[in-house]
């Protein structure tokens, strides 16, 4: 089931908002097709009666009071990594051409 | 190594006036510039290194307590937010990226009186077991320059066994802290799951990164551990720290019940490796611990299912580097689509567009249940068995890595190669249970072995202290 083809290589790139060279896609196909069947030997494995993990030390929801604490932050600190600031809010592109 | 002494010497030290924090910062300084063949750090925090070794030596002097880590300087694999340098992640994405709050691990760190000096190379993202992913440079294995010194933690570790300072902290998501401990000759702890906060830690597999110390010590790691460990409420997957704390954990090997694990000493393993651990076993066994083999018949599958769950976290963790809210952004993009496209092309290294790439795959509608779920049920049986070992023995043994640290540029071709450098490390993490990489000597070329142990869940202090008696009969 997993050999990756050109074309499912560029279809995951653009889920995952990358763009790749050719040569990307290339070796891609086949590196992404060698784990993939690396992985799938978990298709065999018996696992009736048993249920997913998703959390180790069985803590379920963690809950806190929801109050605003101040922790020091000034604005100006928290937006000095932001590509481009405009009126202390954070601009992107235009969304439709 | 070692040219440091105990950590908490150093503070005593420190605390009482025999040494000055500031002159063990500009110790530390001068071993990094004298290092720097070696390529273990990213960055120096030169400066505020200085002021806060100055605030400390200033405390001492007024007669204030200084804390139980005072003045002994340290080093942060460059994932941990820290004050005062950029925090990258070995990543051209975070290049220039300066962190507006500090890890609390380092808080932590911080307010016991220690001095973070500089910030140490890892595989990108700390994806990888060789520092060879680093978008900037990959670390020598200080034992052979030709040779990797294991990652992601690779320039922690080697920071240590080259004394640069007293301890490095490191992060471990698949055994990213011991396998480089393995293969330069440290301690690497990797502790119980939640165990210690990750805010402010670069997000790589949420499910299974835990952070760590790597000492040059047993006893190190445990004080490294008790400073960091403990419930935060800025983590919600934190546990609380054990009540008696970790400094005093010692035991003695007799009558311990230790399972040697089956499935790691058979094919696969090098001879070197074999030949060390089972040296390691005798000297286990004339210290009076019970040493009897145990099956863990899962536990060849769970690389498969770390390479399913990994994948699929990063890509889920990797989706905030879009060029908009921090990092690396597109300058020329015409519009937000490829303002996405071309930050992310441009930004990230191959592996982590291959993990992306995995990871997207594998969380697809019609591929989830056949991969995630699946991965996610297969480590339920793993965890069953785990559960099912420790009620017959109290800890698990067997070597940290297959081999000892291979040639840089061996594995670079190859990918799923390099992933199986982790078979022996990856089951601890997905089982959530603490482990310990701990130096068994030299195999050939004189390369360093680790011998791994394991406990159950919230069984650090124990494991803790059986490693230190581990580490008393190895010497």
């Amino acid at each position: 089931m997993a050999d990756l083809s050109r074309d499912d290589v560029l279809k995951l790139a653009s889920l995952a908002r990358i763009s790749l060279t050719d040569d990307e896609v290339d070796e891609f196909s086949s590196e992404l097709s060698a784990i993939l069947q690396y992985v799938e030997q978990l298709a065999n494995v018996n696992v009736d009666g048993l249920k997913p993990t998703n959390q180790v030390t069985g803590l379920t929801n963690v809950m806190r009071d929801d109050e605003v604490k101040d922790y020091g932050y000034a604005a100006a600190d928290l937006l000095k990594n932001v590509p481009n600031v405009k009126d202390n809010q954070l601009q992107v592109k235009r969304m439709i051409a | 190594m070692g040219m440091w002494g105990p950590i908490a010497d150093i503070a005593a030290k420190v605390s009482a006036g025999e040494l000055k924090a500031a002159g063990l910062v500009e110790t530390s300084l001068q071993a990094i510039a004298d290092a720097e063949e070696f390529k273990a750090i990213i960055v120096t925090i030169a400066d505020r290194a200085r002021e806060r070794a100055q605030a400390i030596d200033a405390k001492v002097a007024a007669g204030e307590n200084a804390g139980r880590l005072a003045g002994v300087p340290f080093i942060a694999k460059d994932n941990f937010l820290v004050f005062g340098a950029e925090t990258t992640a070995a990543s051209n994405i975070l290049k220039g990226f300066t962190a507006p709050y500090q890890s609390t691990a380092i808080e932590r760190l911080e307010a016991e009186g220690a001095i973070c000096v500089a910030k140490a190379n890892l595989d990108a993202f700390a994806h990888g077991s060789s520092t060879e992913n680093s978008d900037f440079f990959t670390t020598l294995n200080p034992h052979d320059k030709t040779r990797v010194p294991g990652g992601s933690s690779g320039g922690s570790a080697v920071s240590v066994v080259l004394g640069l300072a007293p301890f490095a902290l490191g992060s471990d998501t698949g055994g990213s802290i011991r396998l480089p401990a393995s293969f330069v000759g440290c301690v690497g702890y990797k502790p119980t799951y939640g165990l210690v906060s990750r805010s402010g830690v670069v997000a790589m597999a949420s499910s299974t990164d835990v952070i760590g110390p790597l000492t040059t010590s047993v006893a190190d790691a445990a004080l490294v551990l008790d400073v960091m460990s403990g419930k935060d409420e800025l983590d919600s997957t934190t546990i609380a720290k054990d009540e008696a704390g970790y400094v005093d954990a010692v035991t003695d090997l007799k009558g311990k019940k230790v399972g040697i694990v089956k499935e790691y000493m058979g094919e696969g393993l090098s001879d070197d490796v074999r030949r060390m651990i089972e040296a390691a076993i005798e000297k286990l066994k004339a210290a009076g611990a019970e040493l009897v083999e145990i099956s863990l018949p899962s536990l060849p599958l769970a690389l498969a299912v770390y390479y399913v769950l990994c994948p699929a976290e990063v890509s889920s963790n990797l989706s905030r580097y879009d060029g908009q809210r921090y990092g690396y952004s597109e300058p020329d993009a015409k519009d937000l689509e490829e303002s996405y496209t071309k930050t992310r092309e441009k930004g990230f290294g191959k592996e982590a567009k291959r993990r992306i790439m995995i990871g997207t795959y594998v969380l697809s509608s019609g591929y989830y249940d056949a991969y995630y779920k699946k991965a996610q049920t297969v480590r339920t049986k793993l965890i069953n068995e785990c559960q099912e070992a420790f009620k017959q023995v109290d800890f698990l043994l067997g070597p940290t890595a297959p081999s000892v640290a291979f040639k840089i540029g061996a594995n670079v071709d190859d990918p799923l190669n390099m992933y199986l450098t982790d078979i022996m490390t990856v089951a601890a993490n997905l089982v959530g249970i603490p482990s310990i990489s701990i130096p068994a000597g030299s195999g050939e070329n004189n390369l360093p072995v680790g011998l791994q142990l394991m406990a159950d869940q919230r069984q650090d202090r124990a494991l803790l202290a059986l490693a230190r008696a581990t580490e008393e009969v190895l010497a």
